[in-house]
């Protein structure tokens, strides 16, 4: 199996002023791949470094050392975003948009035929039950709706890897079975989907592989099946036992 | 290029023709200059006179105001509200981001340029029953052509000033400046004692002069046009410093921490 995504020693370090050597280091020396086709969760207490290993992978953040590529290409080409699909952790679209418009303009970037778009747009729409609403402008829209019009944009170009930073935050739980519908669909089609989140009952059902990062380090990565059967517990217990958290009732 | 440059363009004019206060301005103007019109000071030639200078003033003030803020609004307001991570995740540079807000920008303040000068066309040819069109046209050339200028200059501005406001109060003062006494500046200089006058001798040359392509006087005096000679000079100098500005700021831009 091709490796989709490949981080090699990763570090990334942000200036900050209130360590005392002035910078802070998010992610340290992680090493990462993802498998075409695979369902990879990726976990990590907040601020263990999630997003900003993404914002690598996309090329908002350069790394201090160690690299990252995306189907074979450094993440510094441009090239390397053609195939994928990208849902950001906080956004907000553009307010004056609707959704038709938000999504007939991205697919416009990728030189989606006019044709092909529009019907694209009619299903995608479809997919994120926000059909009754793609006419109205995007600051009409609740949390949850933003949040569906999201994953949309992720889907427009139909592309073969999808990068998510936490799609089911905001929704309710039809929303969150709809996520989890979409993903295992989009793995049925042969896609590889990478995503972030700390709902760890829907990651340990739709992923195939986890990992568990902890203060910018990779601290446990492998088969879902394989972790449960070696700490013969749930993915909740793991993640709290790597993470170090002792229960008060424990202590 | 062009592709994504045009679709980041569409959106910037989207957005204005969807914002109220927008609108605000071309109304403003538009009432002015009508009410202008309607007053009866027939046959009386400094009247109609002042009254086309008060005209263009008002169409050189509301343009600069239209072109200045809404440049310097666009890319702040994109890192601001994080759109401008699904954008970037595109198959979209930031070169083409940039060059895309340009078009959007120059294409919207041409589009009220356009009305403005229809509108002041329609009022002073009702008055004195004379329809000098071809320095109109020039006019609404060379006062477009600046604004390519001005939106580029801005656009910089905006990566390398935090704030929007005081960006434009910046470039405001800037461009005012260079209005009011940059023809002047080397007259000045030969006053000056030498290492001042070395210096405002190079600002002098170094500034872009955007006082050449204020014809308003001509207008107001009803003078012939211009040779076309000038007006494709003033064009290609204008190209220059603009293609100057939109390189300096893909430059500072490509450096640039979104995250920070
Ligand atoms: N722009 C920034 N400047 C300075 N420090 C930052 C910046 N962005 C993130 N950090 C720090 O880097 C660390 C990792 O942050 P990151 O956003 O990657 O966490 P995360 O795993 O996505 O967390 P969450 O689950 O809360 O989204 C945090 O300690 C955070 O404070
Ligand atoms: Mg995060």
């Amino acid at each position: 199996m091709p490796d989709l995504v490949k981080i090699e020693k990763l570090r990334v370090e942000y200036r900050s002023r209130e360590s005392q050597n002035g910078f802070k280091v998010a992610v340290d020396g992680l090493d990462l791949t993802v498998g075409s086709g695979e369902v990879f969760g990726f976990l990590g207490p907040n601020g263990a470094g999630k997003t900003t290993t993404m914002n690598v992978l996309l090329g908002f953040v350069s790394p201090s050392s160690g690299s990252a590529s995306l189907f074979g290409v450094d993440v510094r080409e441009p090239i390397a975003r053609q195939r994928i699909g990208y849902l950001p952790e906080l956004t907000y679209y553009y307010k004056f948009l609707s959704a038709e418009e938000l999504l007939r303009f991205y697919g416009k970037i990728f030189r989606i035929p006019k044709g092909e778009l529009e019907k694209r747009i009619d299903s995608i729409l479809k997919l994120v039950e926000l059909e009754h609403a793609r006419k109205r402008l995007i600051k009409t829209y609740s949390k949850g709706m933003q949040q569906r019009a999201g994953i949309a944009q992720a889907l427009i170009n139909n592309p073969d890897l999808l990068i998510l930073d936490e799609p089911t935050s905001g929704l309710d739980p039809i929303g969150r079975m709809k996520v989890r519908e979409i993903i295992q669909r989009l793995k049925e089609e042969g896609k590889t989907v990478f995503f972030s989140s700390h709902e760890l009952g829907e990651v340990e059902t739709v992923c195939d592989r986890v990992a568990i990062l902890y203060q910018g380090k990779l601290q446990v990565e492998g088969r879902v099946d394989d972790l449960v059967k070696n700490y013969k517990t749930n993915l909740e217990q793991i993640f709290l036992k790597v993470i170090g958290y002792q229960s008060s009732q424990a202590v | 290029m062009i592709n994504n440059a045009l679709a980041v363009a569409g959106i910037v004019i989207k957005e204005l023709y969807r914002r109220k206060d927008f609108y605000v301005l071309f109304v403003l103007t538009a009432l002015i200059t009508l009410l202008l019109g309607c007053v009866n000071f027939f046959n009386d030639d400094r009247i109609a006179r002042y009254l086309k200078e008060i005209c263009l003033l008002l169409i050189w003030i509301s343009s600069l105001i239209i072109a200045v803020t809404t440049t310097a609004r666009q890319i702040p307001a994109e890192r601001e509200n994080r759109t401008i991570f699904p954008l970037l995740a595109k198959p979209l540079t930031r070169g083409h981001l940039v060059f895309g807000k340009f078009l959007g920008c120059w294409f919207a303040s041409g589009l009220s340029l356009v009305v403005f000068y229809f509108f002041f066309c329609v009022v002073s040819g009702a008055r004195e029953h004379q329809w000098p069109l071809l320095i109109y046209l020039q006019a609404l050339w060379l006062h477009w052509i600046l604004l390519a200028l001005v939106v580029a200059m801005v656009l910089l501005g905006s990566i390398m000033f935090a704030a929007p406001s005081s960006n434009s109060t910046i470039c405001f003062i800037f461009i005012v400046g260079i209005l009011l006494v940059g023809r002047h500046l080397h007259r000045i200089a030969i006053q000056l004692q030498e290492p001042i006058r070395t210096i405002v001798s190079v600002i002098y040359f170094a500034i872009p002069h955007l006082e050449f392509y204020d014809i308003r006087e001509m207008i107001v005096h009803n003078l012939p046009p211009i040779s076309m000679l000038a007006c494709l000079i003033a064009t290609v100098y204008a190209i220059g410093y603009t293609a100057f500005f939109l390189i300096a700021t893909w430059l500072v831009f490509r450096r640039k921490s979104l995250t920070a």
